[in-house]
């Protein structure tokens, strides 16, 4: 680590290592933020549970376990090549952070393509809440999948909106200053793996709930 | 006085400050500066307390009489929401904080700036995004929910525009995470050399507090308000309890939020005293570890009493019982802060300037709301209480007695500092009496007409209780002048006030080693701290030194 390349100061920062706990520290603030938001969430799905403990598993049982578990190997593997693309930087590898970075893109966007599929496969199943062909009645499926059509929305805003800071990186890196600015690697790194870290959650409580 | 010497922008000449770095609009708008963004903070919460003020003006002349003369049910119920939105999320809680905090934490711990001076200017335009909305549900036709949002009326009964001002207060709770992250670092990151933790001014202990309940209390806010959203959006039914979700559901999650929200509301005004007090009496702060810690014990525990607002809901006795008790336990450390007030005032050098009226005023209104908080702690009580004008009033005498009398108090002590320029003395001090009589006139009568029964948010009420609300709407005129009264002076001095000195009031702080209006980066040199805060007399002066003598030496 004693290696790092020179980074750009920013206001009011004088010195890098300053500007680097800063950085993380805020980062580590807003995941605070964001764990306390996903906590109501978790919150919502244990009173459903615990409500209705047979409905909710019956609800559960029609989860796509295939596909979601496929989306639990893409959202692994990017935190993986995103944390190597990190690393690299800050031993300047301009050319493994580049692979890092686009496999990184490439990943996350599977993981929204596959989920869109599995929506669409839901819906075709007619389960969604308010569909007229929804097929149960009891309260804890009822619950289940209203619980699972927010929170993988909400996940799914947060994957984006993760992309687009990884998106960023590739672009720092063709204007040439992702050297200078690895804590921006770094800090995206860190949203990054919490929103995988969130989904590595759901994935049993939405896919293995019912099983 | 010099003929050049009126006028806003008028400046000494050769004066360079935060002020004369650029005066062009766009200077302000992209402006990273944490002055200029407290400026811009300033102007926008003071347009939306003027607007919660008008719909109050409007609930308060319908009260007058017994009968709905005046506005329909219907518009009462939007003139009370829209009172209440405004005012909690787009004036109290950015108050104190958002303005005196992002004006003066960085010159008070001799910083340059707040950590993220960027994502300082992007809160202010979320603020002004949300408000965008909020104002656009209004000026469609409002909303008549409550500033509750209770469910399921909110997600499935009103035809109002609930999902434009929910998704506003989704947008404006971000604007405030912003300013607690950025705060927070800049506590722990920015302090400079000789600022210890034990050495911080009581205003930066108060925002470090507000802050952690804002960054950790406002995401479930929006949480709570995305599922709102989700149900009137999408039909999920997650609160309709027809379709199995559950009501009581949302009550806990929007008061795991909106409790700690009043101690948002309530710490910077606390902190804002805690200052005024030792300099316009002289004193160090009494006692002032146990302030912090204070401090902190009460934004703890302010997490864990939110179910004392639903004892009626119909949740579990036990339940009740312990948030009765926390309830009854939060109130320790709030006394000990009354009664370090009042210690430090002991055989201090009393100013009754304007700033120390409001503070005084302050700590009156804010032990009579926190005195009466505690009979609706109690179970029994609250039971005959709940949802009548004495709940109405207990709050207005935490947030507007106590948290718009600070914000006013403080305004004014740090006025020459950020403008530069004096008020009038015998103006401000006026309207300081002014509000504190016309806040009792409007609010006290209240007490009694809660506790004879009256409830809260209906624009009808049987002719018995009329008396006690001609002397409310009566006394809100009275509030309505003194509210006034500050914008005209403040104004006038603006243009013609006399300069200020660096440090009129002879108060200790960093901010005040600094020019005034400061400089854009605050300090020409940074500065060092070698003494504790509130060095106004040495410790042996103080009553009960020899302690005192020992606190100092393990500082």
């Amino acid at each position: 680590m004693s290696s790092r390349p020179v980074a750009t100061l920013v206001e009011p920062f004088e010195e890098p290592e300053r500007q680097h706990e800063a950085m993380v520290f805020g980062l580590w603030l807003f995941l605070a933020t964001e764990i306390l938001f996903f906590g109501g969430f978790f919150f919502l799905y244990a009173v459903a549970r615990l409500q209705d403990p047979s409905g909710f598993a019956a609800g559960g049982h029609k989860a796509n376990l295939l596909l979601g578990t496929v989306n639990t190997l893409l959202l692994m593997s990017s935190s993986a090549t995103l944390t190597v693309a990190e690393r690299a930087i800050q031993a300047e590898w301009r050319r493994a952070a580049r692979v890092g970075i686009v496999a990184t893109l490439a990943l996350g966007t599977a993981f929204l393509l596959v989920k869109g599929f599995e929506y669409h496969e839901d819906l075709s199943e007619h389960l969604f809440p308010t569909m007229p062909a929804f097929p149960f009645t009891a309260v804890g499926a009822i619950r289940f999948w209203s619980f699972y059509w927010t929170i993988t929305l909400v996940h799914a805003v947060h994957l984006t909106i993760g992309l687009a800071f990884v998106a960023r990186l590739l672009w720092l890196d063709r204007v040439g200053t992702l050297g200078p600015r690895w804590m921006v690697t770094e800090a995206t790194t860190l949203y990054w793996h919490f929103v995988d870290v969130v989904w590595l959650l759901l994935w049993p409580l939405l896919y293995l709930a019912g099983r | 006085m010099r003929s050049d010497d009126t006028g806003l922008f008028a400046r000494a000449p050769g004066e360079r400050s935060y002020l004369t770095e650029g005066t062009t609009l766009r200077s302000w708008l992209l402006s990273t500066d944490h002055k200029r963004i407290a400026i811009l903070y300033a102007a926008s919460i003071t347009m939306f307390f003027f607007i919660g003020g008008a719909a109050a003006t409007v609930i308060r002349l319908e009260l007058f009489t017994p009968k709905g003369d005046l506005v329909t049910a219907d518009t009462y119920n939007r003139l009370f929401t829209l009172h209440g939105v405004i005012m909690v999320w787009f004036f109290l809680v950015p108050s104190i904080p958002a303005t005196l905090g992002n004006f003066l934490l960085p010159l008070m711990i001799g910083a340059k700036d707040v950590a993220f001076p960027r994502l300082n200017l992007m809160s202010w335009y979320l603020y002004v995004i949300a408000g965008c909305f909020t104002l656009a549900a209004l000026l469609l036709g409002g909303v008549d929910t409550g500033w509750t949002f209770y469910t399921p009326f909110s997600t499935l009964y009103s035809n109002s525009y609930v999902l434009l001002a929910a998704f506003g207060i989704f947008v404006v709770g971000f604007s405030s995470i912003a300013t607690g992250i950025n705060f927070i670092a800049t506590v722990h990151l920015l302090r400079t050399k000789g600022m210890t933790w034990m050495r911080l001014p009581l205003f930066c202990w108060a925002m470090y507090a507000t802050s952690l309940v804002m960054v950790l209390a406002t995401p479930v806010l929006a949480m709570a308000m995305l599922l709102i959203c989700a149900e009137r959006l999408l039909g999920l039914p997650i609160f309709d309890p027809r379709a199995g979700g559950d009501p009581l559901l949302f009550q806990h999650l929007f008061w795991f939020y909106s409790h700690p929200a009043v101690y948002i509301m309530i710490l910077p005004a606390m902190g804002v005293v805690s200052e005024i007090l030792a300099c316009e009496s002289r004193r160090r702060v009494f006692g002032y570890q146990f302030m912090v810690y204070a401090m902190l014990v009460i934004a703890v525990i302010g997490f864990l009493v939110w179910g004392h607002h639903m004892f009626v809901s119909g949740q579990s006795p036990f339940a009740s019982m312990i948030f009765s008790f926390l309830s009854f336990v939060i109130a320790v450390p709030s006394a000990i802060k009354v009664f370090n007030w009042t210690g430090t005032l002991y055989r201090g050098t009393i100013r009754f300037s304007a700033p120390m009226l409001y503070a005084l005023g302050f700590v009156g209104l804010f032990t009579l709301g926190g005195l009466t908080g505690l009979f609706l702690a109690s179970i029994p009580v609250d039971v005959h209480l709940s949802d009548t004008y004495f709940v109405v009033a207990h709050f207005h005498y935490i947030m507007v007695g106590g948290s718009v009398s600070a914000f006013f108090g403080g305004l004014h002590f740090w006025w020459p500092k950020i403008t530069g320029r004096l008020y009038s003395e015998t103006f401000a001090r006026s309207a300081a009496l002014w509000l504190f009589f016309g806040f009792n006139f409007t609010f006290f009568p209240q007490f009694i007409l809660g506790y004879l029964g009256m409830p809260r948010r209906y624009h009808e009420y049987p002719p018995e209780f009329q008396v006690w609300n001609v002397m409310s709407s009566t006394g809100a005129a009275v509030l309505a002048v003194g509210y006034l009264m500050p914008l005209f002076y403040l104004t006038y001095s603006l243009f013609h006030g006399e300069r200020a000195p660096d440090n009129p009031h002879q108060a200790t702080g960093l901010e005040w080693t600094t020019s005034s209006p400061p400089p854009k980066h605050n300090f020409l040199v940074p500065p060092v701290v070698e003494t504790e805060a509130y060095a106004y007399h040495d410790w042996d002066e103080a009553p009960g030194a020899a302690d005192e003598t020992m606190q100092d030496e393990r500082a």
